[in-house]
């Protein structure tokens, strides 16, 4: 009994880990500055290649995750200032021009790199529990996944550059006439984005194979969190990891893996047609 | 209803289009007497995709709704032709009623994901990502779907090696079916784009374009003065996804193969790049730029797939940042300009406008 509800834990705890640090990214980017990142399974790409080569290169495991967060979060600097900033006031068009720079990135890394890479294996070893097989990493991964949530509330509750953040967040303009370098604040919240795109894929590259397109495998749940979670980091994206880790883990358990995925897409459908505005539109409503 | 093909919402207007045009049309029908029939079966090739650029410029162009999309509908259209094809036969016109059934389920599929995003008030980025999730979860279904339990009545949907062995299109004729193949593909697809391109042109410059363009141009104002605004995107969302579904039927019947990778990423990038360089908001300019950059796409694909789709990916940002009208709308506006202002300064008097 008690191994078979930590095995519903374990797959729960799972499909939640993969959906929180697979949407971070996307959703401070989002939440800040309304714009959605179509390159964001490329910054997890570039996160989990920069950790292989470091691995590869003889760093320790944690210290070439490191790298690859570090090497993210800065082509994503370049990139804001580069090619977003001028696109402030037309947030469909950076959503194009994201786009068409994640197929340069994934077309490009194909003719340098190759169709795939020697990977790193998975660290951490398992433990086994009335009959039932769990590996270690999965729940290092889970506490990950708890800990970016912790780092989002407390970077933007507690610290100054959170204050600041969300000034901006409620009234660019406002913000700017009080002092506040909304250029500055925006840099830093894509490449905090970028980060933890990379983190994500720092955290998973020793779980899967390393494929340009790697990136895509992440993007279809990156997505629906953030729609599901709505406009608001801080109040939507835990809920809407929740409910969307348990609609999955359930279908899983009942149809397989296919039939989750489906079902997790029919259930995000479902639920933008009641909650037009997600989890953080509604409870931002009921608070109010 | 034939005055509505010229109008505010289309460029090209004037009688010298109309000529330039009568004339490439003319070009385009004595071309297969010159050329050989592998030729003409790579330009039908290029005719087919346009269908899904011309819905999307209806949608996004017109309408103001990015849909990331058109590939699920190519999809559906092409497995669906497949399915009824292979089960169904394409005999005494079953052909012809596989293609209609195939794009009426495209439809209903765009009904429904239409109604749930458009009733749901989904719009901007969100409509985006929620079409482009919706694709990619569609390629991942049907790479999976390699086993025998997979198929639909004989036909089997085979996974990532794709659908194959479905029947071309075929119309009905004295003495069995004339398969369309090559060139008789060719002229089939070409007047169909022909009859397509001028539906739509009257569509946009009849009172319902007009209240599409309103609506992309500022949904609110478009509601006070009185409009559903949800019932007219809704409907040219589902228009704009057939046409797309369209390109899908046209293509499995042209190759008789259709795999996954048609729809997933890089390809439902494709559609944007073609539409956003052309120049969203007008049919003709997304007609002739889709078709260029297909030329462009296939002669560089022979050296690269890779280096070309690095292409597309740099013309989508170059657009974006340089040119955000897109490129041929942006130069046929300099080219209608420069006359006119030169006319009016020669001859203040002659007919306004």
């Amino acid at each position: 009994m008690f191994a078979d509800l930590f095995a519903y834990f374990y797959q729960f705890a799972d499909v939640f880990a993969f959906l929180v640090l697979s949407a971070a990214g996307l959703a401070v980017i989002f939440g800040m500055m309304g714009i959605i990142n179509m390159a964001h399974g490329e910054f997890i790409m570039c996160g989990a290649y920069a950790t292989t080569f470091a691995y590869h290169a003889g760093l320790p495991l944690p210290l070439a995750q490191a790298c690859g967060v570090v090497a993210a979060g800065l082509i994503g600097i370049v990139l804001e200032a580069t090619l977003i900033r001028p696109l402030y006031s037309r947030p469909l068009d950076s959503l194009l021009v994201t786009w068409g720079l994640g197929l340069i990135a994934t077309q490009g890394t194909l003719i340098v790199l190759g169709s795939s890479m020697a990977g790193i294996g998975t660290p951490g070893g398992g433990f086994r529990l009335g009959g039932y097989g769990f590996s270690i990493y999965r729940m290092i991964l889970f506490a990950a996944a708890l800990c970016v949530l912790a780092f989002i509330y407390l970077l933007f509750k507690r610290t100054r550059f959170g204050i600041y953040a969300r000034a901006t967040m409620q009234n660019a303009n406002m913000a700017q006439a009080l002092g506040v370098r909304r250029n500055r604040i925006y840099a830093l919240t894509f490449g905090i984005g970028a980060a933890l795109a990379g983190l994500c894929g720092a955290l998973y590259a020793p779980t899967m194979t390393l494929i340009p397109t790697m990136g895509a495998t992440f993007i279809v749940e990156a997505f629906v969190t953030v729609v599901v979670g709505g406009a608001n980091v801080l109040l939507g994206t835990a809920p809407a990891a929740v409910a969307l880790a348990v609609t999955r883990t359930t279908l899983n358990g009942l149809y397989g893996q296919v039939f989750g995925q489906i079902g997790l897409l029919l259930a995000v459908v479902l639920i933008i047609r009641v909650l037009p505005e997600g989890f953080s539109g509604w409870l931002a409503k009921r608070a109010s | 209803m034939l005055h509505l093909l010229n109008g505010p919402q289309t460029l090209g207007n004037g009688r010298g289009f109309w000529i330039s045009a009568g004339f490439v049309l003319a070009a385009a029908l004595i071309y297969p007497a010159f050329a050989d029939p592998y030729d003409v079966g790579n330009f039908a090739y290029f005719l087919i995709w346009v269908f899904m650029a011309l819905g999307l410029c209806l949608m996004w162009g017109y309408g103001g709704m990015l849909s990331f999309g058109q590939t699920f509908f190519f999809g559906i259209g092409g497995y669906a032709y497949g399915v009824f094809s292979v089960d169904l036969g394409n005999a005494y016109g079953m052909a012809l009623g596989d293609f209609a059934m195939a794009v009426l389920l495209a439809g209903l599929a765009a009904a429904i994901l239409g109604y749930l995003m458009i009733y749901g008030r989904i719009g901007g980025v969100f409509f985006g990502i929620v079409t482009l999730s919706v694709t990619l979860a569609l390629a991942f279904f049907l790479g999976q779907t390699a086993g025998p339990e997979w198929a639909i009545g004989e036909a089997r949907l085979n996974g990532f090696n794709g659908m194959q062995g479905m029947s071309p299109l075929s119309i009905p004729w004295f003495g069995g079916g004339i398969d369309l193949e090559e060139t008789a593909l060719y002229y089939f697809v070409l007047i169909l784009l022909v009859c397509t391109y001028l539906a739509l042109r009257v569509l946009v410059n009849s009172r319902v374009g007009n209240v599409l363009v309103a609506v992309r141009e500022d949904p609110q104002r478009t509601e006070l003065l009185g409009y559903d605004v949800r019932r007219f995107q809704f409907g040219a969302f589902v228009l704009g996804s057939m046409l797309a579904a369209v390109s899908g039927v046209l293509y499995t019947s042209w190759g008789q193969f259709i795999t996954p990778s048609s729809i997933g990423l890089p390809a439902a990038a494709m559609p944007i790049v073609w539409v956003a360089f052309s120049g969203r908001s007008d049919l003709t300019a997304v007609l002739v730029g889709t078709f260029v950059l297909l030329a462009v796409f296939q002669t560089l694909t022979i050296y690269s797939e890779q280096a070309a789709l690095i292409l597309m990916g740099l013309i989508l940002v170059v657009t974006v940042m340089v040119a955000p009208q897109g490129c041929f709308v942006g130069l046929s506006r300099i080219a209608n300009r420069l006359p006119k202002r030169n006319r009016t300064l020669r001859v203040p008097s002659a007919e306004p406008g």
